[in-house]
């Protein structure tokens, strides 16, 4: 088949910048096929030079408004590494719990406000309002419980106050405890609902083998604020040396670095950790998964939303779980700290070099700061998910376009919505909107 | 009566104070009752430049964004600076204490080129603003505030006095007597110490009082024994930007 195709999408970043989205197709050739991403960059690790490395976790917090306990949690674990200061175990399971959080915001945004609508043919969610009444109100519901969760734990889910290096400045009081689990609770039913309305989407069909890394653990836990690095090629490595993991490269055609492992790129992610340790979720994410037909070892990038959908269920049960451990134990008020910028030399100082790595919703999460003997940042270094998912994205694209060469413009173009959208990448919003133009066709 | 048309639109900044709104819970379906959202790129596809009221959250960080904000400025009838990136410069003004040149390598190296910046502002300094939302992120009962204010046609003052003032009221033990300094003092009030009754300090988000008592600060620097570059270097994360107020008005 002879057949010409252009394809140029492009739409708007998630800060101000742009992507595109290049096709170019000749003779039913595939010549050209890329994703561009061009952000306005805010130059956060050039910023925290000169700061203390107790306000880094204040700093990039903003970094991503919705993903802001994520950058939290992977900033505290770098500034304590390099501190060697050693959380205690209740600290720990705090901001596992604030981590499962976090993944339920996260993924749930996606489910409802990107997928939902894909699903029920609309644009946005605002004509479900009065189409769907209550699946809007259930997605309003089920985002304000994990926001509520947020609010008692760390006084607010956007940028959260009081996670910090060192440990928690307010702590939860047995009263705290029982409204979050009965929150928690009271979101169960509507957890069961949210998948079944995802049993109800058919997934393009699609298969790409490719690296899948993740954290990975020796332990019976699912690994996501702990763990060393690992990939489904055997890849096993100290968060230490994340950069052999990463190995970021520069492509000409994007000012977004791109990244390889073991092979031409990788994905990080829901679908990455669920082929990684599937085997370590909760009993009910399990099932889900039964439900959902989602195996382990699946390779179509389409089905990393059902794989959050899995995750969301791990996570809702999991934090039940440490919350009522934490009922049996009791949370110790004493732990509470007032560090400040340490005036009072709360945490003892030393200079040296720490990396945190963290499962936040879109994938592993790097952080790695550089002090001086004062705690004043020298260097920063922060690898996000969507970043490294950038090379494997192109990749899939360029397995998918001669495969679907014989469709219209306009189902071509959705594919590749479809596909970009189901990495979630911090983009996703942005990515629903895209505008198209074919040339040459 | 018709409904006013609002879109909101984004520059260098998280999205996290759109993201407060969708935090507002059900009171968002009834102020979705009140107005007609024709342009939000975070949660629909359909784009508008018919509309009355512009919500703008982000700091202005390059030519391009310099002339997009006059361009929403002369559709819009009302324009909210939403956020502290929009209302004072916020955390991205940090990069203002850097040479431009020198950070753009920092963070890519050869690729500098490709990136193209200039000193952080926030929209005041660039087109007129009607209202102010400060905050890292906005507090949600502001915005209420704020939007019923716009909506009726009335004037909106974010609170010129210390967050002191409400942080009193929510009987924290004050931070300087642990021995810790706090942006409180110099600091609008207006987000009920929401930082400061979670346990952690003040961070001066919501921009300086116009007139910080400065003697009484200096004498509580000299008790506790702070110096001043210290308290200097705290206010500049988020209030770096409001050097250029001083320059636009010589």
């Amino acid at each position: 088949m002879s057949k010409n195709v252009k394809v140029n999408v492009e739409y708007l970043t998630r800060v101000e910048g742009h992507g595109n989205i290049v096709v170019n197709v000749k003779n039913g050739q595939l010549e050209e096929c890329r994703l561009e991403i061009v952000e306005a960059p805010r130059f956060f690790e050039g910023m925290l030079r000169g700061r203390s490395i107790f306000e880094a976790q204040h700093i990039t917090s903003r970094i991503c408004g919705i993903c802001a306990c994520a950058h939290t949690l992977a900033s505290v674990q770098a500034a304590e590494d390099a501190l060697g200061f050693k959380p205690s175990p209740q600290t720990i399971k705090l901001r596992k719990l604030l981590l499962h959080q976090e993944i339920l915001d996260s993924h749930l945004l996606h489910i409802y406000l990107l997928v939902a609508p894909d699903l029920l043919g609309v644009k946005s969610f605002i004509p479900l309002i009065d189409s769907h009444n209550k699946v809007v109100r259930r997605a309003l519901r089920m985002k304000k419980a994990f926001n509520d969760v947020c609010d008692i734990l760390v006084g607010r889910h956007v940028h959260p106050i009081s996670c910090i290096a060192g440990g928690f400045t307010k702590l939860p009081n047995e009263k705290d405890l029982d409204s979050m689990l009965s929150i928690l609770k009271g979101i169960q039913p509507d957890m069961d609902a949210t998948i079944d309305l995802l049993a109800t989407l058919t997934f393009p069909g699609f298969e790409r083998e490719t690296e899948y890394v993740g954290l990975v653990n020796h332990n019976g836990e699912y690994p996501l604020l702990e763990g060393e690095i690992g990939s489904t090629d055997g890849l096993r490595l100290s968060k230490k040396d994340y950069k052999k993991v990463t190995n970021e490269f520069i492509v000409g055609h994007s000012s977004a670095k791109h990244a390889k492992a073991s092979r031409e790129s990788y994905m990080v992610g829901a679908l990455a950790r669920y082929n990684l340790n599937h085997q370590k979720l909760h009993p009910k994410a399990l099932k889900t998964a039964d439900s959902l037909k989602l195996k382990p070892m699946t390779v179509n990038s389409f089905l990393n939303t059902v794989a959050q959908a899995v995750e969301c269920v791990h996570s809702l049960e999991d934090s039940i779980a440490i919350l009522e451990d934490l009922k049996k134990s009791g949370v110790d008020q004493n732990e509470a700290v007032v560090v400040g910028l340490n005036e009072k030399g709360t945490i003892p100082v030393r200079a040296g070099s720490g990396v945190g790595a963290v499962e936040v919703p879109r994938g592993i999460l790097f952080h790695h700061y550089e002090i001086d003997e004062k705690g004043k940042i020298v260097n920063a270094n922060c690898v996000i998910p969507t970043g490294q998912n950038l090379n494997n994205i192109e990749h899939d694209m360029r397995k998918l376009v001669p495969e679907i060469l014989n469709k219209t413009d306009e189902e071509i173009t959705l594919a590749m919505e479809m596909l970009v959208r189901a990495y979630d990448p911090c983009i996703s919003c942005s990515a629903h909107f895209l505008n198209v133009r074919f040339i040459g066709r | 009566m018709r409904k006013p048309k609002v879109a909101f639109f984004d520059f260098a900044c998280c999205e996290g104070c759109q993201l407060q709104l969708a935090n507002i819970g059900d009171l968002l379906l009834d102020i979705l009752q009140l107005i007609e959202i024709v342009s939000f790129r975070e949660v629909m596809s359909e784009h508008s430049d018919d509309y009355d009221i512009a919500i703008v959250e982000g700091s202005i960080t390059t030519p391009h964004a310099v002339e997009r904000i006059k361009k929403i400025r002369k559709t819009a009838k009302i324009l909210i600076a939403y956020g502290s990136c929009a209302a004072i410069g916020g955390v991205n003004g940090m990069k203002n204490q850097f040479e431009l040149e020198d950070i753009r390598k920092y963070v890519y190296q050869d690729k500098a080129h490709s990136f193209e910046t200039i000193a952080t502002k926030p929209l005041h300094q660039v087109v007129k603003v009607d209202y102010e939302i400060p905050g890292c992120p906005v507090y949600p009962p502001e915005v209420v505030k704020v939007l019923k204010a716009a909506l009726s046609g009335l004037p909106y003052q974010v609170p010129d006095q210390s967050v002191c003032n409400e942080c009193k009221l929510n009987e924290n033990i004050c931070f300087f007597e642990r021995g810790i300094t706090c942006m409180g003092p110099l600091t609008r009030a207006g987000c009920n110490s929401w930082c400061i009754n979670n346990g952690n300090i003040c961070y001066g988000c919501r921009g300086m009082v116009s007139n910080p008592a400065v003697n009484g600060a200096m004498e509580i620097l000299k008790k506790y024994s702070i110096s001043p570059e210290w308290i200097a270097n705290k206010l500049d994360m988020y209030n770096k930007s409001r050097e250029q107020d001083k320059t636009d008005k010589k």
